[in-house]
């Protein structure tokens, strides 16, 4: 396969998939019971049969499901405009821009984190088969799997809030709010600690894994027997030819793993109060905001799918065997 | 009996011989096995029902009461008794999983035995419909889901709910498992006989490749097992499991939305983790020893460390 | 005065850990000379320990492998007493290797050119720039333009790769060069094409080649001497043209019946003699001689006592040993 065609490949998949997407949330808010129409006004607002039936004819609501409103609707979307949250009383559209950047600082902060200290033990692990350093990751990556990301969440924000004094809840103390981001960093990095641990510790065990997996197929392979017999140590081996090899699979998996993330992201902001769109995400659940909810899905499966893209063009770059044919 | 099962029968004989020796696997089945052991006896070794508030002298509630003679892992905030809870909420979390599991199970089989054994149009379909569903993000598109299906008039329990969204989203990995297993199959010699001398293809099905995938269709379950139960755990904390049987997640909902961890009740949120953790450790250490029995893995590198490559005695004068 | 060889292998065993703590015995006492310019083949069925001794020459043995005796000189100096940080100034530098599929030995991701740079500067041997030089030399001597050094494995054919295999060997300028099997994985054309290339490297470089190979038609052609190995002991061990025209072991002789003589022309019908049964396992070696019972000369003695390798009568200073009791007999008898 040659590059372009592996590249249009994973483009047309993208665009079939954000196409599900789509179809999966217009469906799901059509055969929600009661009159479309509220989920663009409100639930509560008191309006006359009438006004009611003009804004049906306004919003095409009087037209066949399919195609012209779903058409219709698509075209709305693409404008950004993806209705009024029932709770908030706020263009949706609004509402998800202004818990992005948080959100976005959050997950970032942990997976960088945990891509690093994940490919550095997973590669030892790997390396020193069957050693201590081997044994203790694998155990802490197999636990870290079987705890639920919630439940590690209370228990740090128990310990933290109790032994060490870290606040609970918020992404800044509330007389913050405003000042100058250089004089509030110490605050904003006590109140990210927790979480970041958090999705630090869960992302850990996975990409551990896989780079433990992944360099010990690659150690495995001719080519290493080559370079030692070129007389090159271990390290030189393992940082010359072994990492390359071994981190195109996590290229993968750190795409793949962006849906798990955005899980992490739900949970934990739930349980640190942190003011993102996991959190928004479970607000609207709990209120039953679905403009909201819906909005806010169409926003982080369509942020995934393009990021999933994204890292299959890094893969392309990185595997020259993706090149031509 | 046909004669494949009885290899397989055999097999299994074989491979029990060699799980016993496997100190990880048999925890793993420990963990596992009291585990239902306790749903199943829930009656028998709970105090209290899970929803009986116990009183004091004065028949006020007993609440955020910690672990005591009355109560052996304290009460929750309205003074039930968390440790019958616990044992109850096992049948919830249990009934769940293995249900959303085996629906899971059997409909990745299914379309991995077809995709792999009949190839062709129905495999191209199968692959575009995993594709497409690994890279959607899984919780959010279960909580949509869940959240609409509970608001339409379907007259069930939201636990039903909860196992048919999980167990028809979490089929992929094994389809594709299961797939790549009948291919290999597919090939060998005796079922290409079979084929020429003219076997239908639910014979061959059946007799040769059901046997064969069988084991890895059992470890595979045990794995999705300990997925489903750690997603119904995740739903029920957001809020959508049903509050009239509380499962384990349910429980941490609860003691999350009641202050749990601000009024310090360590025996209300700890302990439904802790029976989370129990019982997905155990399906993960008994899925992946059972897969590794089955499908060993690598077994050396070329820079595994050899200090002792070369085992002669020193020389003299050296 | 005579020529000191450049490697001489003295007595050397290799085993291997099983699982379960069984031990197989890959290599048992096995010597050979190789001189300074000249060509060894060591020839066998697969699993007779070719590749392991190689490995153990080179150091290069998986973990569960250990040399447990013997001696392997190279120049004189014991590769055995040397530390791992000692020997890895001589991989390379001094005896290169060429292995069976280069396209699994050299790096997917990695340009061609930059491997065959890597070497060179590993043991620095020149600065940056001579090296790059260098590369380009060392491709064209393989018939290969420089241009292709920026290519990756992937975008060479086979014989490409070998060849820039070989090239790369060749980096270092060594005095040995190992080919384990190197033309097995090739079509018969570029095989020859391969052999050709190495044999006349051989004679501009004046450097020793080890030809490992099953292939008893490319050792007619390479090779100055044979080791015949079998079980992983050396079963008959010469000059080529006195193994092939004088072989004394039953293993040789049934290897020589299987192969097509290249000096018939291939049309000719004459059927193929094959070996019956399969090479030992090592874990399960037979007691006695390790071909008796494949051996269609198979006497009690070889079920019971294994053979030493045994001198034959030879003219001038050329060697010729082999391992079997028929070469004994009348030893027995007096005895």
């Amino acid at each position: 396969m040659s590059r372009r065609d592996f590249l249009l490949r994973k483009f047309l998949l993208s665009l079939v998939t954000i196409f599900v997407v789509i179809v999966i949330n217009f469906m799901l808010f059509r055969v929600l019971p009661g009159d479309p129409v509220r989920s663009v006004i409100g639930r509560n607002v008191r309006i006359s049969a009438e006004t009611q039936q003009a804004l049906r004819e306004q919003f095409g609501l009087d037209k066949p499901i399919f195609p012209d409103q779903f058409i219709d609707t698509i075209g709305q979307w693409a404008q950004g405009n993806l209705g009024i949250s029932w709770s908030l009383r706020r263009p949706v559209s609004e509402v998800l821009m202004s818990k992005l950047g948080n959100t976005v600082l959050l997950i970032g902060l942990g997976q960088v984190l945990a891509i690093f200290l994940g490919v550095t033990l997973g590669l030892l692990a790997g390396w020193k088969r069957k050693t201590a350093i081997d044994v203790g990751a694998l155990t802490f990556s197999l636990v870290a799997w079987a705890i639920p990301t919630f439940w590690l969440g209370i228990i740090f924000l128990a310990a933290g809030s109790a032994w060490f004094g870290l606040p609970t809840a918020g992404i800044m103390s509330p007389e913050n709010t405003g000042k100058p981001l250089m004089t509030i960093l110490p605050d904003l990095a006590r109140h990210l600690f927790l979480p970041t641990l958090t999705l630090t510790i869960l992302y850990l065990g996975e990409y551990m894994l896989i780079m433990r997996s992944s360099i010990l197929e690659v150690l495995s392979e001719d080519y290493i027997l080559t370079a030692k017999a070129k007389g090159m140590s271990d390290w030189q081996v393992l940082w010359r030819h072994a990492l390359r090899n071994a981190m195109l699979p996590i290229v993968t998996l750190i795409a793949l793993n962006l849906g798990f993330t955005v899980s992490g992201a739900i949970y934990i902001e739930t349980v640190f109060s942190y003011d993102g769109l996991g959190k928004l995400f479970q607000t609207a659940l709990v209120k039953q905001d679905y403009p909201l909810l819906q909005g806010a899905f169409l926003l982080l499966a369509v942020s995934v799918i393009i990021a999933n893209m994204a890292a299959d063009i890094l893969y392309a770059v990185l595997d020259p065997r993706v090149k031509e044919s | 009996m046909n004669e494949n099962w009885a290899l397989f029968k055999r097999n299994l004989f074989e491979f029990w011989k060699a799980f016993r020796r496997n100190k990880l696997g048999l925890l793993g089945g420990f963990l596992v096995l009291t585990a239902i052991l306790a749903a199943t006896f829930a009656p028998l070794l709970t105090p209290y029902a899970p929803t009986e508030v116990i009183r004091d002298v004065n028949g006020r509630g007993l609440t955020f009461a910690p672990p005591s003679v009355h109560a052996p892992l304290g009460t929750d905030d309205a003074g039930r008794d968390i440790w019958s809870q616990l044992i109850y909420g096992a049948r919830v979390s249990l009934a769940v999983g293995f249900l959303a599991g085996f629906i899971a199970m059997f409909i990745g089989s299914l379309f991995g035995i077809l995709a792999g054994y009949f190839g062709g149009r129905i495999d191209n379909l199968l692959m575009r419909v995993t594709d497409v569903l690994l890279v959607i993000p899984d919780l959010p598109l279960m909580l949509v889901l869940v959240a609409t299906l509970r608001q339409m008039d379907l007259h069930v329990s939201p636990l039903v709910v909860l196992v048919f969204v999980i167990g028809l989203l979490y089929w992929t990995s094994t389809a594709r498992l299961i797939r790549s297993q009948v291919l290999t199959i597919k090939e060998r010699q005796y079922v290409a006989r079979s084929r020429a001398i003219g076997a239908g293809h639910v014979h061959i099905i059946r007799k040769h490749i059901l046997p064969q995938i069988m084991p890895l269709i059992v470890a595979n379950t045990v794995l999705i097992i300990s997925t489903a139960i750690l997603i119904e755990s995740g739903l029920a904390f957001l809020g959508l499991g049903d509050p009239t049987q509380p499962s384990w997640g349910a429980m941490l909902n609860f003691a999350f939305d009641r202050s749990a961890v601000t009024n310090g009740a360590w025996w209300f949120y700890l302990p439904p983790g802790f029976a989370i953790v129990w019982v997905t450790l155990g399906c993960v250490l008994l899925g992946n020893v059972l897969e590794d029995m089955l499908n060993p893995r690598l077994t050396a590198h070329h820079l595994e460390s050899n200090q002792n490559m070369i085992a002669i005695q020193k020389r003299e004068g050296e | 005065m005579t020529v000191q060889p450049l490697l001489s292998v003295r007595h050397l065993t290799t085993e291997f850990q099983l699982a379960g703590k069984q031990i197989a015995r890959a290599l048992e006492d096995v010597s050979f000379d190789v001189m300074p310019g000249k060509t060894i083949g060591l020839v066998g069925e697969s699993g007779c320990g070719k590749t392991t001794t190689l490995m153990s020459i080179m150091r290069l043995l998986p973990a569960s492998g250990r040399i447990t005796s013997g001696n392997v000189y190279f120049n004189g100096i014991d590769l055995l007493t040397l530390s791992e940080h000692e020997m890895r100034a001589h991989r390379w530098k001094e005896m290169s290797i060429i292995f069976q599929g280069a396209m699994n030995a050299l790096n997917p991701v990695m340009k061609i050119g930059d491997q065959i740079r890597e070497a060179i500067l590993l043991h620095n041997l020149m600065p940056r720039n001579a090296a790059e030089q260098r590369v380009g030399e060392l491709l064209e001597l393989v018939g290969i333009p420089r241009l292709r050094r920026d290519l990756y494995p992937h975008q060479y054919s086979g014989g490409m790769r070998q060849r820039a295999m070989i090239a790369m060997a060749l980096a270092c300028s060594p005095d040995l060069l190992f080919a384990d099997e190197p033309t097995t994985a090739l079509d018969v054309m570029i095989q020859a094409q391969v052999l050709e290339l190495l044999k006349e490297i051989q004679k501009k470089l004046g450097l020793a080649i080890v030809l490992v190979t099953h292939d008893l038609g490319v050792v007619a052609e390479m090779c100055d001497d044979v080791v015949v190995m079998y079980g992983g002991k050396v079963a008959e061990y010469g000059s080529a043209e006195l193994v092939y025209n004088q072989p004394q072991h039953p293993y040789t002789q049934r290897l020589l019946e299987a192969f097509p003589d290249l000096s018939r022309s291939i049309d000719s019908s004459t059927d193929l003699a094959t070996i019956p049964g399969t090479p030992p396992r090592l874990n399960a070696l037979p007691p006695g001689c390790r071909f008796s019972p494949r051996c269609h000369k198979s006497m009690e003695i070889c079920t019971q006592i294994a053979p030493d390798l045994i001198a034959q009568n030879t003219a001038g200073n050329a060697q010729h040993l082999a391992a079997c009791h028929l070469l004994n007999k009348l030893e027995i008898k007096n005895s």
